[in-house]
C-alpha cells in the first residue's frame, strides 16, 4: 500500500510531463524535445519564486504555470514556426527544438551553476496522515490532486470547448481550419503554452517530491515522457495518464521487490511487454487519415 | 449592379509553375457567377488566391471596394466571404455539431437550427463523426458549415465532384437557394454545363488565362464554348 502511494505520486508527475508531449505530438504532429528543458527550468524558477520573491508554494506554483506557458509561446515561435513550411518540418524541429532546450539549459547553468537546489524546508506542510495502513504526507496527496486535475482540465478542455474543437481541427487537417476562419498559427501557439505549462507544473512537483532540483533533471525525464506516450498512444490523453501512472508504479514496485539498480530495466521491460500485445498503445487507434 | 468581388490581373504560381495566370472577373452583389474549365485550368488556384489560403503573387482583390489581396484566410470568413473548399474537408474525426459550430468560429452560430431543419439528415445524426456520412451528405455538412459562417459571399470549389447525379441535382437546387437568400455565390465547377446552367455570367477557364466570359445563356449558345469545353449532348 505504501508503495502503491509513492509510486501514483512519482506516475502523476510522470504522466502530468508526458501529457505536455503528447498534446503537442497529437495534435501538432510534432515532436518538442525542448519540453524536458522547460521541466527543469520551471524547478528553479519555483525554487527562486519561494526562496528569493517569498513567494508561498500556493501561489509559486500557478506562476510557474504561466512561465511554463510563455516559454512554450517562445518555443512555438523560434524552434518550430520559422521551420513549419519545410517539407520536413517534422524533423527539422525535433531538431531546433532539442537545440533550444540546450540553450535554455545553458542559460539555467550560467544563473545557477550547477549546484543543487531544494525548496527551503519550511515551504510545504511536513503533515502526514494514515490511509489503510500506509504512510501519506501531504505533498503526495497534493502532487496526485494537482497533476489529475489539471489533466482532467486539459481533457476537458479538449472534449468540450471551442478551443479544443479548434485544437482537434487543426490536428485533423490545418487546411480545412483555415477555410473555417480558425488562425491556425494561434491555435498553434497555444497549444505550445498549454504544453509546456503543464510540463513546467510538472518539473515544479518532481522538485518538490525529491527535495532537489538539478539540471539533468529534463534529461533523465525525457526518455521515461517519451516512453510513457508510446505505451500510452501517441496523442492520446489518457493514455498518457494512465502510462505515467503504470511506470511510476512500476518503478516503485521493481526497486522494492527487485532491488533498486533493476528500476529502470523492470519498468521499460514492462512497457516493451505492453507494446508486445497492443503495438498502438494502449489508447492509441490505428489513425484513419483521409487524402 | 455594383461589383461585390472584383479581381484584377490575378497571378498564382506554385514555385515556378504559373497556375494563373493574370485574370481578372467581377462578381456583382446577388449574382451566381460561375468559373468553369477542365481539371488544372487554375480554377481552385483563383478561389484560394480570394479567401487567402494562397498568397497571389501579383494582382488585387476588392471586396465591398476593400484591398483585401493580402488578407489572411481567418480574417475573410470574418468578413463573409466563406468558402465550401474542393473534396469538402469535413473533418472526419469530430461530430457533424462540431463539425457545424466549428463553422461558426466567427459568427454567432444562431444559424445552426436553421441548417438542421434544411438538412435534417444532419440533425439526425448531429452526433456522429462527420466522417460515416456518404459523400453527398458531406457535401451538404460542407455547404451548411459554410451557411452557419453567415456568409456574404459563398465561394464553392468543385461542389458537384465524385457526386451521384441524383445527389448533383440535390447539390444545385441547395445552390439556388442560396442564391435565393441572397447570398453572393461564385461557382467553381468542371461541370461546365451544370454550372452555367445555373449562373447568370461565366468565365470560362483554360490553362490559367480565361478563354471566354459572357451571360451565362450566350456562352451556353457558343459553339466555340460548346465545341472546346461542354461536348456534345
Amino acid at each position: 500500500m505504501q508503495q502503491l502511494v509513492n509510486g501514483l505520486s512519482i506516475g502523476s508527475i510522470y504522466a502530468l510531463f508526458a501529457i505536455g508531449f503528447t498534446l503537442v505530438f497529437g495534435i501538432l504532429d510534432r515532436l518538442n524535445l525542448a519540453h524536458p528543458a522547460v521541466f527543469a527550468a520551471a524547478a528553479f524558477v519555483g525554487i527562486e519564486l519561494v526562496t528569493v520573491a517569498g513567494l508561498s508554494i500556493w501561489l509559486a506554483l500557478p506562476a510557474v504555470f504561466v512561465v511554463g506557458a510563455l516559454l512554450g509561446l517562445v518555443i512555438e515561435r523560434v524552434a518550430f514556426r520559422p521551420l513549419k513550411g519545410r517539407p520536413d518540418a517534422h524533423f527539422a524541429g525535433l531538431i531546433s527544438s532539442i537545440a533550444l532546450g540546450g540553450m535554455l539549459i545553458a542559460l539555467l547553468q550560467w544563473r545557477y551553476h550547477a549546484d543543487t537546489r531544494r525548496f527551503p524546508a519550511e515551504s510545504f506542510p511536513d503533515t502526514r496522515f494514515q490511509l489503510l495502513g500506509a504512510q501519506v504526507t501531504l505533498l503526495q496527496a497534493a502532487i496526485l490532486v494537482i497533476s489529475v486535475l489539471l489533466m482532467v482540465a486539459l481533457t476537458w478542455l479538449v472534449a468540450r470547448t471551442r478551443l479544443g474543437r479548434a485544437m482537434r481541427a487543426v490536428a485533423e487537417n490545418p487546411t480545412a481550419a483555415r477555410v473555417l476562419g480558425i488562425n491556425v498559427d494561434r491555435v498553434t501557439a497555444t497549444t505550445f503554452a498549454l504544453s509546456s505549462a503543464l510540463g513546467a507544473v510538472a518539473g515544479a512537483l518532481f522538485a518538490m517530491n525529491v527535495n532537489s532540483a538539478q539540471l539533468g533533471m529534463g534529461a533523465a525525464i525525457e526518455l521515461k515522457g517519451l516512453a510513457v506516450i508510446i505505451v500510452g498512444g501517441m496523442g492520446s490523453l489518457p493514455g498518457a495518464l494512465v502510462g505515467g501512472l503504470a511506470l511510476g508504479l512500476a518503478e516503485v514496485f521493481a526497486v522494492q521487490y527487485v532491488g533498486s539498480s533493476w528500476r529502470d530495466l523492470v519498468a521499460f521491460g514492462l512497457l516493451f511487454l505492453v507494446l508486445l500485445v497492443r503495438p498502438q498503445g494502449l489508447f492509441g487507434a490505428r489513425r484513419v487519415r483521409e487524402v | 449592379m455594383t461589383s461585390l468581388l472584383s479581381v484584377q490581373d490575378l497571378t498564382v504560381s506554385y514555385g515556378r509553375v504559373e497556375a494563373v495566370r493574370g485574370i481578372s472577373l467581377e462578381v456583382p452583389e446577388g449574382g451566381l457567377v460561375t468559373l468553369v474549365g477542365a481539371n488544372g485550368a487554375g480554377k481552385s488556384s483563383v478561389i484560394n488566391a480570394i479567401t487567402g489560403i494562397v498568397r497571389p503573387r501579383a494582382g488585387r482583390i476588392a471586396f465591398r471596394g476593400a484591398d483585401v489581396t493580402r488578407t489572411p484566410a481567418h480574417t475573410m470568413v470574418g468578413r463573409g466571404v466563406v468558402q465550401v473548399p474542393e473534396g469538402r474537408q469535413v473533418l472526419a474525426t469530430l461530430t457533424i455539431e462540431e463539425n457545424l459550430q466549428l463553422g461558426a468560429w466567427r459568427s454567432s452560430g444562431r444559424r445552426i437550427t436553421e441548417v438542421y431543419e434544411r438538412f435534417p439528415v444532419l440533425a439526425e445524426r448531429r452526433g456522429l463523426p462527420a466522417g460515416s456520412l456518404s459523400g453527398g451528405e458531406q457535401q451538404m455538412l460542407a455547404i451548411g458549415r459554410a451557411l452557419v459562417a453567415e456568409p456574404t459571399l459563398m465561394l464553392l470549389d468543385e461542389p458537384s465532384m465524385g457526386l451521384a447525379p441524383r445527389v448533383v441535382d440535390e447539390v444545385f437546387a441547395v445552390i439556388a437557394q442560396v442564391r435565393a437568400s441572397g447570398t453572393t455565390v461564385l461557382l467553381v465547377e468542371q461541370n461546365a454545363r451544370r454550372a452555367l446552367e445555373a449562373a447568370d455570367y461565366g468565365y470560362v477557364l483554360a490553362t490559367g488565362e480565361i478563354a471566354h466570359e459572357g451571360p451565362a445563356t450566350e456562352l451556353l449558345a457558343d459553339d466555340r464554348v460548346v465545341q472546346a469545353y461542354l461536348g456534345a449532348e
